[in-house]
């Protein structure tokens, strides 16, 4: 696979924690990956070590098949989560240092500016100081400021965080125009249902370690449980044959679970042998949110006494 | 380098254009002029209502030999104290003057009292003192039947000047130290102002970008050793920016503020009380002299010294005034706190210097003059009085040195205080971070 990012056993210790516990994992280019984890399972840790903030103890870095070096900020755009900005500077003095200390001469930085002022709209702002506005529009000078210099990856945490939801979609269309154009992008959030939406793959990290990655679809297949949900027309009273069982039942709707190796047709054949009236039938796929808390309890099991 | 050099930009430019630097960069002349008028006004103030007094010379050899003068009239009165002292508040008297009877020529203390409503005031207790003791001095050297010209004789005036052993040495005047003393003053406190303004500047401003959150997004650009350095060379910059100014200012407003006010600061300066008036001439000589002094001094040597000190304190002392920056939040409270290690060697060196001016060979005046936390203040203040050419040389070495292991030490610090949060900064804490890994 074209990867644009490749982990490989990286470790990182801070005094005696482990942070980061031999995590490997893979970006395929121009998608946009799901860095997820509950807190404090070394997210940040893995974060700042391909911004190359932090350096890995040990395990290998590639980003677009090299190994991380110091150029490679250059090419990486990185929006925190806690936002930061000069509260005194300037609007477009500010993304024009931000811009410059990226790598980008003078006369691209004017031309960038320009093209992304425009389209978010904001090109009134170029002389406003930061602290005159808005969280919200703070919060798309971040944005700008991240992607300004054309990076190759950008790393999004928490991004949508104070964004009403006109916004929320202007910044998601931009994500996703972002990939288009072969940007690959890493999204850090809590927001399970937001990641279900947005993201192509995804890693878990919990406790430093990767638990689970894969593609999104691919998750969710794997943790299905085999069951599905019917809704009647009527009310429906019947048993059902074995090989079948019974999760829950309401009088016009039924969860059904089926056993390793059944098949959903059969279900269905046997139903509509009865007669019963059949106006929906779903299979139940688990919610990232689910597969999310049943992944990290697992993991926690273990360590509990 | 060009990233550092984008940052030191930065650094300098907001600064240098933020209007409460422009206003501090010209108000403080202007307040210290302002001061100096102040001063020398009050200081050559003196009362303008006239006292009128009354005198009783009860042995009657001071008649006449008290003279009206400022404002102070004086008139001798025949009748008793206890009269005067009826009459008073119908009389237009200010005071009672009583000379009591003079005890013998040969006596060193005379009591006079001075009565009055109220309270008297030092300035009148001075004059009446004054022109008593003068009106005296004159009666007893009747009364003796001394030469005057034989008395003014007794008085011989010291002076020390100082000469080289070799023959063709330089050859300084006592007033070369004198001058030299002055100059090392000055220097050393602005080396004080600038490491507390300055490195207070740079605290405060690693504190912001910290609180801020900049930081992230910085150090996914730079190294924080970059903005560590960038930060501390660009307000370095705005340092000796200001610094500048002020030199070029303060003097330029004190020459215009004597030319428009018609003061004449040695003059106007206090003298005490009894001392004698400065004869213009001598005033003249003095400055003639004390120019010429100024200009016998090695500048071409002394200057780019005196940079070198700026600098190797600045930097050292900024450095340390980061490092405490990265490890806390927004707590000014723990900021004094920690702060506290890095003032007392700058006060103390302080001390020190104020010292070595007058005794610029001692042994604590060479270790200062060496030792780099207190060699930025102690040495420029010795500069003048031509220290051996082997002291400065190892006092400067020993100088760029530690400042540059400072800054690399900072450097560790400020790396992994900044991305910390949460974490309280202590000296122990400090130590652990400087060998951390990247």
């Amino acid at each position: 696979m074209d990867l644009i990012l490749d982990l490989q056993n990286v470790v990182k210790t801070y005094d005696k924690k482990i942070a980061v516990n031999n995590v490997s994992f893979g970006v395929p280019r121009a998608s946009i990956f799901g860095l997820l984890g509950p807190n404090g399972a070394g997210k940040t840790s893995l974060i700042r070590i391909i911004t190359t903030i932090t350096r890995a103890d040990s395990g290998r870095v590639f980003l677009d098949g090299q190994a991380l070096n110091s150029r490679h900020p250059e090419e990486i755009g990185y929006m925190p989560e806690e936002r930061g900005l000069y509260k005194k500077m300037k609007v477009g003095e500010q993304l024009t240092y931000l811009a410059r200390l990226k790598g980008l001469s003078a006369s691209d930085t004017k031309q960038a500016l320009k093209y992304w002022m425009e389209k978010f709209e904001v090109t009134d702002w170029w002389g406003k100081k930061i602290e005159e506005l808005s969280k919200g529009m703070q919060q798309k000078i971040q944005f700008i400021s991240t992607v300004l210099h054309n990076p190759k990856l950008i790393i999004l945490d928490e991004p949508f965080t104070g964004l009403d939801p006109i916004n929320t979609n202007l910044l998601k269309d931009e994500i996703a125009d972002l990939r288009a154009k072969g940007v690959s992008i890493i999204f850090s959030t809590h927001r399970m249902e937001q990641v279900e939406e947005i993201c192509d793959n995804i890693v878990l990290i919990d406790q430093g370690q990767n638990i689970l990655n894969g593609p999104v679809k691919a998750i969710r297949n794997s943790f299905k449980q085999n069951r599905f949900k019917l809704d009647f027309a009527e009310e429906w009273k019947g048993t059902l044959p074995p090989g079948f069982e019974v999760v829950d039942q309401q009088p016009n709707s039924l969860v059904v679970g089926l056993a390793e190796g059944g098949n959903s047709n059969a279900l269905l054949q046997y139903l509509l042998g009865q007669g019963a009236q059949i106006s929906a039938f779903n299979e139940i796929m688990p919610s990232l949110n689910e597969i999310f808390i049943q992944a990290v309890e697992k993991n926690h099991q273990p360590t509990k006494v | 380098m060009n990233k550092l050099f984008l940052i030191i930009k930065r650094e300098y430019l907001t600064r240098v254009t933020r209007p409460s630097f422009i206003i501090a960069t010209l108000v403080t002349p202007l307040a210290f002029v302002a001061f100096f008028v102040v001063a020398s006004l009050i200081f050559s103030y003196e009362s303008d209502d006239s006292q009128k007094i009354a005198v009783i010379d009860e042995s009657g050899i001071l008649k006449g030999a008290l003279k009206d003068e400022k404002g102070m009239y004086f008139k001798f009165e025949q009748k008793p104290l206890a009269e005067l002292r009826k009459n008073f508040k119908n009389s237009d008297y200010d005071g009672i003057l009583l000379l009591p009877k003079l005890g013998d020529l040969f006596s060193k203390d005379y009591m006079v009292y001075y009565y009055t409503e109220g309270q008297s005031t030092l300035e009148i207790e001075d004059h009446i003192e004054d022109r008593v003791r003068d009106a005296l001095r004159d009666y007893k050297i009747e009364a003796l039947k001394l030469e005057r010209k034989q008395l003014e004789a007794l008085n011989t005036s010291v002076d020390v000047e100082p000469e080289p052993i070799e023959e063709g040495g330089k050859d300084a005047t006592s007033l070369t130290s004198a001058i030299g003393a002055g100059i090392g003053f000055i220097m050393g406190f602005i080396m004080y102002m600038a490491v507390f303004i300055y490195g207070t500047m740079v605290m405060r401003s690693v504190m912001e970008e910290k609180t801020n959150r900049i930081v992230e997004v910085m150090v996914s650009s730079v190294k924080p050793f970059q903005m560590m350095l960038g930060k501390i060379i660009g307000v370095g910059a705005v340092g000796l920016t200001q610094v500048l100014i002020w030199a070029i200012l303060i003097p330029l407003l004190i020459t215009i503020a004597q030319v428009t006010m018609g003061f004449n600061p040695e003059q106007q300066m206090p003298m005490g009380p009894g001392a004698p008036a400065i004869n213009p001439d001598d005033t003249q000589a003095l400055v003639m002299a004390a120019m010429n002094e100024v200009g016998n001094i090695r500048w071409s040597l002394i200057l780019p010294l005196f940079i070198i000190y700026f600098l190797g304190g600045y930097f050292l002392y900024s450095s340390l005034f980061a490092a405490v920056g990265s490890a806390i939040g927004d707590d000014m409270g723990e900021a004094q706190t920690l702060t506290i290690p890095i003032v007392i060697p700058v006060v103390l060196a302080i001390y020190i210097m104020i010292k070595a001016v007058e005794t610029p060979t001692s042994s604590l005046s060479v270790f200062a003059s060496i030792f780099p936390l207190f060699s930025p203040i102690v040495m420029p203040a010795i500069l003048a009085s031509n220290p051996p050419a082997w002291q400065v040389i190892t006092s400067v070495l020993v100088l760029i040195g530690t400042s540059i292991f400072f800054v690399w030490l900072s450097g560790r610090i400020y790396r992994v205080g900044i991305l910390l949060y949460g974490k309280k900064g202590t000296f122990k804490e400090f130590a652990k971070w400087i060998f951390y890994k990247e």
